[in-house]
């Protein structure tokens, strides 16, 4: 507290400046000269060299506009200020930018060049937030500059900046729709990302682009199912909801198998139901391993402290699961309205305390009437009693509401109910007293024979309620059931014509009803009466009166004139007419998805997407089978690379040569570089790098592969027979020509046993020199040790013009904290910074089944972690899955008995803990991984690549 | 997703409006001051509104309308869970959530508003996060920013976008390393005339204060796990753990959060700290009638029941009371028709007794329904279910850290009815 108001203090100027401000009223002449007086201080201040001036200005202006107050004249002031280097500034005047753009659309261009050159800032956050502001920017002109920057954002190496990427999507499509084709494309890209911050960004960029292209969902649906638990709440949110919708489309109803249950019954004859059977015994129904999977994934979030996430795992379990398991979801759910049986555990936590909210009450009053049955009514009954009591009218109204529903839905209670109701018509409240008549009238319909004493005492009631919807009830009551009551009726109508004129319309076309219908029972009485009601109705000041007075004393009252109408005028009169049924306000909202706006206000909102039915026959699930991709992300300008891995260079010489010559080279310098620095023991390895770089140019393809083969055969035999993963640390455009790739080449680093080597490939396709390559200002997380590369020098300029490669050695204390530096030329410095993946961090160590089994025992309790997985349909064997574990983590496999099992072992670099992995295979592709390790954030974070890698 | 933002204090005024699209006129929130005229309660007002062109999501925190604007479809609690989301980030910065400190701070507020959604959709809504771009007001900081034209806001990504626990930061430091954790509970029970519960559940929240060097990755394990019946967990606890162990695992979040919540709601489990013997009567002539309230120990486990109050909302009629109580004091608003007695610590030697007389308005018909009461009391070092934490493991970092856990045991909404049947 203290220090909040000190801190205002001392900011001064802000808020002592701006608040009289606040005040004055912009209309008044007087006024808004000194406004602009004010203003062209700020200008001033805008204009000098000092931050802090400038600061003060932005902090003012960006307080009119939080107010509301129009700053827009300060534009050209403001900015002038886009490159200033303080980055408050920056930010502020960003600010202002995005508010003012579209208003003043010329000066905003000016600022473009800014922002495209913070496309290109080594600093993730500048080139997001250059992003973000450029695409907020709602200037249509600017359309192919955005196009251009999101493409290229779309794979920058930093998932934060992909993610603006994705955000900039429905930015860029709701300026110009005409974009969605190339959009798409870039969504298609961002779905494939493999990291958990962009996903829940790119699912809600496709959901407002292109709901309907449900097929590009398809080869990553495992890979979002098996995210989901890592991404943020808010991306949780929507991927669900898109699931869901996908789900509909591909999966069968689970269901399907329910006798009597289910949709089945509403449509088709009995002969289409016995055919259905008939397929039914052919077909038994069998959940998708992936509708599983959706469902097993998501079901851990109902403990998810955010309350929109459990909503929308539940409307997902209430959509998708089978009948037997949505129970899950309702100790988790306490506030909805779906089927009965449910929620009747939970009975007592939705009475209402005097203290709730008047719609929690109605809420609540909802979901108790859907639960009442025959054994629990008189609980509920009792309830509802003391709800009449509370002062809340609304919700006294709501609760006879649901007495009356209560009391139609179970025929047993249906006395008691009217009992309750006719004692409430005593009631001093006159609101009270008109919601019960207003029930008891419908209640009454369903037998009313048996109550004309109600319709007695309710004919009384006609003195003393004014509210028109009552009294126009009881009169219709009386009218229709004139029978029940033949003494009373005419008195009552007697009396109602001399109150006619100073009655609601509502209740005068009730006593012209009521004058009619007694006329045509007992004309004798009434005749007179009837005449005059209707005379008085002539002359109403309402035209709806004046009509229905002259129809029905055409109807009514025989002359020669009156046709053939009129002899059926008792018929249509005193029809029987059908009791009407009470009905819950929340009545037809079902086809709404659960928790959705449309759902709340049961009106399609804009951009709703309807729930589709389940399909006849599922679609082919092979759709959702994907390939393992070599590269961590399948993102990116490094596709390429990949596929130069897998086909060798040859065959890119033949497609890219021509257009990417650099490129091509550097992929042929990767293979053989990797090759050599296996050769190559340690400290000589940069001299062997630079040798075989040198020598690479001119070298003829041939030898190229005979090189290769000989290294493959020099292979030591506990390395993974695994392609290794090659990972961008700083990009062509970012590098200005200059890539840089680096991999693990898991090979030991012999200066520093308890490092790990990294191995650099430099390319440069840039037309000018590079030299002096050399790092710079390492930043560590603290016990973090590398071993710089030692400086690449300098060279002639064909030599620049090629692939150099260098190997460093990070000690990453066993944590996967990413190392920073700088990378530096004789030009330029690139901020850079390299992460291992968990599976890294180790290396590989032989032991016997019988070591393996006794570190394992030591390894118990905390220090194991057990997960049970489905194999992906690709990786059921032995082989592929010994392959996946050894691409994913450096460790070596260790024999075994029982083909049911594959171990691995290894040792973490730097601490040397042991890290033991277990895979046992049972039926059906399912597994069980176990993982043992002395370190537990290792094991956690290690589990869950091995995972990935083997369900994907 | 959420176009605009308006924030409307008591009053109806608008103080702050920010768009994450294009501009919003103000005036949508024209429709929603009709709904708000017409509600006697601020909570009334219903969270959802539907305009001809937009769709209003609001809520009420600290005497304050959060009112957002949707024009599309979009889960109602995504919204309202967010706008919570952004009440709770400004009681973190400042310290409380009201139109004065929001006024005071209102370019911080904006910048935080700027970050945290980014064209509608949430974008840094983590505490830690948003503390590392733009840093929480501090006289110290702000003494020297002034002088040197520092500025107070990050100029790098904060590491924990990046990282899979971006509840925590990077590179945490402390020279006193410890983990508070408070159990507080809270019941809520209707009781009837007679005394028997109606309904009883306690609400149970783990608060954790938690100042710990480096990465450390705690196991926090229960007595009686079992007891724990309906929970939800900040995202930092491992689902599968809890499942498998029912411990909970986690890499905890730096600073103040809440670990879990949970309810007991089973009926037999929920222990009433106290028994309320009450008496009021209005008579049917001489515009009067009688209150006498005596309170005392129930199942409280042998501890002291303190801040013990008693609230009663009289029926409109009651003109003033005229009591005298034998522990504490009683006040009666004549406006709110309140009267609250408040007690203090209950002494089982001595029950505390309220009584005497209320004057009604002449002529007035008798009050048909008798007043509740709503009971307020606290028991420290108490957690009425019986939740017990046996331990606290770290793992991960080698020092040893100063752990402690408390208990509290609160009424959260007792209320003692006075039913009478029809």
């Amino acid at each position: 507290m203290s220090a909040s108001s000190a801190f205002n203090d001392e900011k001064g100027g802000s808020s002592s400046v701006g608040e009289p401000e606040y005040g004055h009223d912009p209309a008044s002449g007087g006024i808004f000269s000194s406004d602009y007086k004010r203003h062209d201080d700020l200008k001033e201040m805008l204009d000098s060299n000092k931050d802090s001036l400038k600061l003060e200005a932005m902090k003012r202006i960006v307080a009119m506009i939080a107010r509301g107050k129009n700053a827009s004249d300060l534009f050209p002031a403001v900015v002038k200020n886009v490159a200033c280097k303080n980055i408050e500034v920056k930010k502020l005047v960003y600010v202002y930018l995005v508010r003012y753009a579209e208003e003043q659309q010329d000066l905003a261009l000016l600022s473009i060049s800014t922002f495209q050159r913070g496309l290109k800032d080594p600093n993730q956050l500048i080139r997001a937030s250059a992003l973000r502001v450029l695409s907020s920017i709602r200037v249509t002109i600017i359309v192919p500059i955005m196009m251009l920057a999101i493409k290229e954002a779309a794979s920058d190496m930093s998932p934060y900046v992909r993610k603006t990427a994705a955000h900039a999507i429905p930015k860029l499509y709701s300026l110009d729709p005409e974009q969605k084709d190339q959009l798409i494309e870039v969504i298609e890209k961002l779905l494939a990302d493999k990291t958990t911050l962009v996903a829940g960004s790119v699912v809600m960029a496709f959901e407002e682009v292109c709901p309907e292209r449900i097929d590009l969902i398809h080869k990553n649906y495992r890979k979002l199912c098996n995210l989901l638990i890592d991404v943020e709440e808010w991306g949780q949110v929507v991927i669900i909801n898109m699931l869901t919708r996908y789900a509909r489309t591909q999966f069968l109803n689970p269901n399907i198998n329910e006798g009597g249950g289910g949709e089945k019954t509403f449509y088709g004859s009995d002969e289409d139901e016995d055919e259905d059977e008939e397929e039914k015994e052919k077909k038994p129904y069998v959940m998708d391993p992936d509708h599983r999977l959706l469902l097993r994934n998501t079901k851990p979030l109902l403990q998810s402290r955010n309350a929109a996430v459990v909503m929308a795992v539940a409307q997902l379990y209430f959509h998708l699961a089978p009948k037997a398991e949505v129970g899950v979801i309702a100790k988790a759910l306490q506030s909805s309205v779906l089927e009965p049986g449910m929620f009747e555990p939970y009975l007592k936590s939705f009475y209402i305390r005097s203290t709730d909210p008047t719609q929690i009450k109605v809420l609540k009053l909802e979901v108790l009437t859907n639960l009442a049955n025959e054994t629990n009514i008189s609980t509920i009954l009792r309830e509802f009693q003391t709800y009449i009591k509370s002062m809340d009218k609304d919700f006294v109204a709501a609760t006879i509401q649901a007495i009356g529903r209560c009391a139609t839905n179970i025929g047993e209670v249906r006395d008691t109910c009217l009992n309750g109701l006719v004692q409430l018509l005593s009631n001093r409240d006159e609101l009270v007293v008109a919601e019960s008549v207003v029930v008891i009238k419908k209640l009454l319909q369903m037998q009313p024979e048996k109550h004309s004493d109600i319709i007695k005492h309710m004919a009384k009631l006609t003195d003393n309620i004014q509210v028109p919807m009552a009294r126009a009830s009881i009169l219709w009551l009386i009218g229709e059931y004139c029978e029940h009551v033949p003494k009373i009726a005419p008195d009552v109508l007697r009396k109602m014509a001399k109150s006619f004129t100073n009655e609601e319309d509502i209740v005068k076309l009730q006593i012209i009803n009521l004058a009619a219908k007694l006329y045509l029972t007992n004309s004798k009485q009434t005749k007179l009466l009837t005449q005059y009601v209707l005379n008085l109705a002539k002359y109403d000041q309402n035209y709806d009166i004046r009509d229905r007075a002259r129809f029905i004393r055409q109807l009514i009252v025989p002359t020669e004139k009156s046709g053939a109408l009129s002899k059926y005028a008792k018929k249509l009169f005193l029809a029987l007419k059908p009791a009407p049924v009470l009905e819950s306000p929340f009545k037809d909202r079902d086809h709404f998805q659960l928790g959705s706006l449309s759902h709340l206000l049961n009106a399609k909102a804009g951009g709703y997407q309807e729930l589709p039915d389940w399909p006849e026959a599922a679609p082919d699930p092979s759709v959702r089978n994907v390939e393992v991709k070599e590269s961590v992300r399948a993102v990116g300008t490094v596709t390429y690379r990949d596929t130069g891995a897998l086909w060798g260079p040859q065959k890119m010489e033949g497609s890219e040569g021509c257009s990417f010559p650099r490129a091509s080279d550097s992929a042929s310098g990767s293979e053989s570089g990797s090759g050599s620095e296996e050769s190559g023991s340690g400290s000589e390895s940069e001299e062997s790098e630079e040798g075989s770089e040198s020598e690479e140019e001119e070298e003829e393809e041939e030898e190229k592969d005979k090189k290769k083969k000989k290294k493959e055969l020099k292979k030591p035999t506990i390395a993974p027979s695994s392609v290794l993963k090659n990972y961008e640390l700083l990009h062509r455009i970012t590098g200005e020509g200059l890539s840089v790739e680096y991999c693990f080449s898991r090979q030991p680093f012999s200066p520093d046993a308890n490092m790990v080597a990294v191995q650099m490939q430099f390319t440069n396709s840039a037309t000018s020199d590079t030299k002096n390559l050399h790092m710079e200002d390492v930043k560590l997380q603290s016990g973090m040790r590398v071993k710089e590369f030692p400086e690449i020098g300098e060279r002639e300029p064909e030599d620049i013009q090629c692939t150099a490669m260098a190997v460093m050695g990070i000690d990453f204390c066993d944590s996967t904290q990413a190392a920073n530096f700088q990378l530096c030329t004789h030009t330029r410095k690139f901020f850079v910074s390299i992460q291992p993946p968990v599976g890294e961090l180790m290396r590989p160590i032989f032991l016997t089944e019988n070591e393996f089994k006794k570190e394992q025992g030591q390894l118990m309790g905390m220090n194991e972690i057990t997960e049970k997985l489905t194999l992906d349909a690709k990786c059921r064997n032995e082989h592929a899955i010994v392959q996946r574990v050894t691409t994913a983590a450096n460790l070596s496999r260790v024999p075994c008995g029982s083909d049911k099992e594959c171990r691995f072992a290894g040792r973490t670099v730097t601490s040397s803990s042991l890290v033991l992995v277990t895979v046992a295979t049972k039926e059906e592709g399912a597994a069980q991984l176990t993982v043992n390790c002395e370190k537990m954030v290792i094991g956690t974070m290690l589990v869950k690549d091995i995972l990935l890698a083997l369900t994907q | 997703m959420i176009h605009s933002l308006f924030l409307i204090n008591h009053s109806g005024d608008i103080f702050l409006e920010k768009h994450w699209k294009s501009v919003i006129s103000r005036s949508v929130c024209d429709y929603f001051f009709e709904v708000k005229e017409k509600a006697v309660d601020p909570e009334n007002v219903p969270p959802v509104l539907q305009t001809p062109h937009h769709y209003l999501i609001s809520i009420y925190r600290g005497k304050l309308f959060f009112l957002s604007v949707v024009q599309t479809e979009v889960p109602p609690l995504f919204v309202i869970e967010f706008l919570h989301r952004v009440a709770d980030t400004f009681q973190d910065y400042f310290g409380e959530c009201s139109e004065g400190v929001i006024k005071d701070n209102l370019v911080t507020v904006y910048e935080l508003l700027e970050e945290m959604l980014d064209n509608g959709f949430p974008l840094a809504t983590e505490s830690n996060v948003l503390k590392e771009m733009i840093r929480p007001p501090n006289i110290l900081r702000s003494v020297v920013n002034t002088l040197t034209g520092g500025s107070n806001v990050g100029d790098t990504l904060p590491t924990g976008q990046l990282s899979n626990v971006p509840w925590r930061r990077a590179g945490v430091k402390y020279t006193n390393n410890e983990a508070y954790f408070d159990v507080v509970e809270e019941i809520d029970a209707i009781l009837d005339k007679s005394g028997t519960t109606v309904f009883a559940e306690i609400q149970g929240v783990v608060e954790a204060c938690v100042r710990l060097t480096g990465m450390p990755d705690l196991t926090l394990s229960f007595m009686n796990p079992r007891l724990l019946d309906d929970m939800s967990f900040h995202p930092c606890v491992r689902f599968k753990r809890w499942e498998s162990e029912r411990v909970l695992s986690f890499i905890p979040p730096d600073g103040n959060f809440t670990l879990m919540t949970y309810h007991v709601s089973s009926q037999n489990l929920v222990a009433i700290p106290v028994y309320v013997k009450q008496n009021i009567n209005f008579f049917e002539t001489g515009s009067c009638g009688r209150l006498d309230i005596t309170i005392g120990p129930k199942q409280n486990m042998g501890k002291t029941v303190e801040g013990l109050m008693v609230t009663i909302h009289m029926p409109k009629v009651v003109l003033s009371a005229n009591l005298t109580a034998t522990q504490g004091n009683y006040t009666y608003d004549l406006t709110t028709k309140v009267l609250v007695w408040d007690i203090g610590k209950l002494n089982p030697q001595k029950l505390p007794n309220l009584r005497g007389s209320l004057s009604m308005q002449a002529g007035a018909p008798k009050p048909e329904e008798n007043p509740s009461l709503n009971i307020d009391l606290k028991i420290q070092q108490l957690a009425i279910s019986g939740l017990k934490v046996s331990r606290l493991d770290m793992y991960g970092e080698k020092y040893k850290p100063f752990k402690g856990v408390k208990y509290l045991t609160k009424a959260g909404k007792f209320q003692r009815l006075s039913l009478s049947f029809l």
